[in-house]
């Protein structure tokens, strides 16, 4: 379902030198699978993240999600294939402040050829135990719920993929239990595969499949 | 969810700063509107005055004096010409191209309103706004043989405090602080209703009573006021024995023959004829009457036309031009507003681009809100500025006659809304292109 191959990627420096961030020889995603990316802070999770949802090109290397190239695909093609196929779960939730919760469930269907499906986003925020909240805006809502409703917004196109970039790093510990079940479960009840970054190991145990970024990045294996 | 609604949350969300750009921009397109609006009103009320004749025929001088004088009793009173004159265009050479000509007599004023003395044909023959009849609001024109019945303007009526049975004496002059009162007394007989022309500002006495005016005065004292106005020099002493005569009997034969050194201020004339042999005689007659050395000719509208664009047209542009100015400037307000709330805004932006948003449709959403704000702020500026007209309208009627309100739209007005698309896209396209090159991947990382 998801493939790399030969990904580099690096940024200029201010100085002018160039830092190599990434360099990936292989790494593979079955459909639907479930697993857990971890690595030291600063060794390239967050890029590698953004590489695969096309938010960031590469410098060279191929990768295919679901049977298709975005290597390949000019930058609105990679935005509305991002729409369509992939959800994004971020470390600080960003939903947007002026927008309710349903609203921003709402939004991320707007990005997409079809029409914003209102039942599939309630559905959703009832999934993810906010049915009594979707017309609150994020800032009444707690922590856990605002990583909720961010849940449900990465769910709401009937994703392939879902990337979570440290979902469970801004949550406060009683609720980090609850959104980890909660992108499982959906993700399996929508047959969704997960790519979960976290540097947190209570996290990763709880996943059958744990990659070391340093492993098979070989900018962060280098001495 | 559509981009509008997008852009309009966006807009509640910085609801202080947006509220403010839009009201700048309200108050623009409120200065916008009332310069338009007041600038139709004062056309209609200068073209009103002058419909229904071809011709102002008056003494030799400038044509605008002469259209001020006579149609908006206006400017100093014009040297006169000879009754005899007059004739020319009821039983003489100018006779068969012409349908009516009607005489005014001008010099005197009653309460800073002007008389005039006339014939009762003006009220029958004379049009306003696009051929309406002048109507009386109380009783009915004053007759031929009734030298000293009067008809009063509608405005005039009501500030002097004039009705139907009501006498007046004319005064010496037309400076509004006023001069010698005459002992003659005119009595009303009507009051016009509301024409939204100057006629509405003016007292119209029998053109016979108005030749009188001075004929006690001067049977006690053959001085001469010191500064008579044409008209009554037109009676000249030599006039004052004949009507001295009609005075004694009764003020009744007045109105039939007239001395040869009588004089009168302006001739309105109606050529006769379709509206195209009109055009034609109106040339002719006019040229004819130039070419000689007694009078002059001014076609109304021509001369109102040009004093219009020349004088009230050009304060206009600049008015209009200081008012659309503010709008560019309320205009500009908005660009400042939305570039300054960018660099917040960039991780919301770069939130929309990571869930599939393109670089067109948040550009779009940036132009939307400026769009949404400068048309908000608008149609605030619409309704504030008609509502404005509508409460000015009282004074508006006061002044001109002309009755405006709330509904009192300028064709013009039709562009404000494209115009203000124009701006507002203009305006939005510096934050749109901000919000268009937004990298995703740092604003992402930076929030973090």
């Amino acid at each position: 379902m998801l493939h790399l191959k030969d990904v580099k990627k690096a940024f200029r420096q201010p100085d002018g030198a160039v830092l190599p961030i990434l360099d990936i020889p292989q790494f593979h995603v079955a459909a639907a699978e479930r697993m857990v990316l971890v690595g030291r802070s600063g060794c390239g999770k967050t890029t590698l993240l953004h590489i695969i949802a096309g938010i960031s090109r590469p410098d060279s290397g191929r990768v295919r999600v679901d049977d298709w190239e975005i290597t390949l695909m000019n930058e609105a093609e990679c935005d509305r294939f991002r729409a369509e196929r992939i959800g994004y779960v971020f470390q600080t939730f960003n939903l947007l402040a002026g927008f309710t919760a349903l609203e921003n469930v709402l939004l991320a269907m707007r990005f997409t050829r079809g029409r914003p499906d209102k039942v599939r986003a309630r559905q959703l925020l009832k999934r993810v135990g906010l049915q009594h909240r979707v017309h609150h805006r994020p800032a009444m809502l707690s922590v856990g719920e605002q990583q909720r409703v961010a849940v449900a917004r990465a769910l709401a196109n009937k994703p392939k993929l879902v990337l979570a970039d440290e979902p469970t790093a801004n949550v406060d510990a009683g609720h980090q239990q609850q959104i980890l079940d909660l992108l499982r479960e959906t993700c399996g009840e929508e047959r969704v595969a997960l790519v979960l970054v976290t540097h947190t190991a209570e996290v990763a145990q709880q996943f059958p499949r744990v990659d070391h970024l340093e492993q098979f990045n070989r900018v962060s294996a280098s001495p | 969810m559509s981009l509008w609604k997008v852009a309009w949350r966006s807009i509640q969300q910085r609801a202080l700063a947006s509220t403010l750009t839009a009201v700048s921009m309200a108050l623009g397109v409120s200065l916008v509107v009332a310069v338009l609006v007041i600038y139709g009103v004062v056309y209609q009320s200068f073209h009103r005055g002058s419909e229904g004749y071809d011709l102002i025929v008056g003494a030799k001088g400038s044509n605008e004096q002469l259209v001020l004088n006579t149609v908006y009793y206006l400017s100093q009173p014009i040297e006169n010409i000879p009754y005899s004159y007059y004739e020319e265009f009821t039983e003489g050479r100018f006779a068969p191209d012409v349908e009516a000509a009607i005489p005014v007599c001008m010099g005197h004023s009653y309460q800073g309103f002007r008389v005039v003395g006339t014939v009762p044909e003006m009220f029958e023959k004379l049009t306003y706004l696009g051929g309406r009849k002048y109507q009386f609001a109380e009783g009915g024109n004053f007759k031929s043989d009734n030298a000293f019945g009067a008809v009063v303007g509608a405005t005039a009526a009501r500030e002097a405090g004039l009705k139907v049975g009501s006498t007046f004496q004319a005064v010496h002059g037309v400076a509004e602080e006023g001069g010698i009162v005459h002992k003659q007394t005119f009595k009303v007989v009507g009051v016009l209703a509301p024409t939204g022309t100057p006629n509405d500002r003016a007292l119209f006495v029998n053109m016979e009573g108005f030749y009188q005016i001075h004929q006690g005065e001067h049977a006690r004292d053959e001085a001469s006021p010191p500064s008579e106005p044409a008209a009554e020099q037109a009676q000249g002493h030599n006039a004052e024995a004949a009507d001295h005569k009609a005075e004694a009997a009764g003020h009744n034969a007045a109105a039939e023959g007239h001395d040869e050194h009588q004089q009168i201020t302006a001739i309105l004339v109606f050529i006769a004829g379709d509206e195209f042999q009109r055009v034609k005689r109106t040339e002719v007659v006019s040229k004819q009457i130039n070419e000689g050395t007694v009078a002059q000719a001014a076609a109304p509208y021509r001369v109102i036309a040009e004093l219009f664009e020349g004088v009230i047209g050009k304060i206009e542009g600049i008015l209009l031009f200081m008012a659309v100015l503010i709008v560019v400037v309320a205009g500009m307000g908005i660009m400042v507003s939305i570039y300054n709330s960018m660099s917040e805004r960039r991780h919301e932006i770069a939130i929309m681009r990571a869930l599939g948003a393109s670089r067109l449709t948040v550009m779009a959403i940036i132009l939307l809100e400026s769009i949404l704000l400068s048309l908000g702020g608008g149609l605030l500026g619409l309704l504030l500025g008609h509502g404005l007209v509508g409460l000015l309208s009282p004074i508006i009627v006061e002044q001109t006659g002309v009755a405006t309100g709330l509904l009192q739209f300028q064709t013009i007005e039709l562009i404000l809304i494209p115009g203000l698309m124009v701006l507002a896209s203009a305006v939005g396209y510096l934050p749109a292109l901000a919000a268009y090159r937004t990298d995703v991947a740092r604003s992402l990382t930076a929030a973090q």
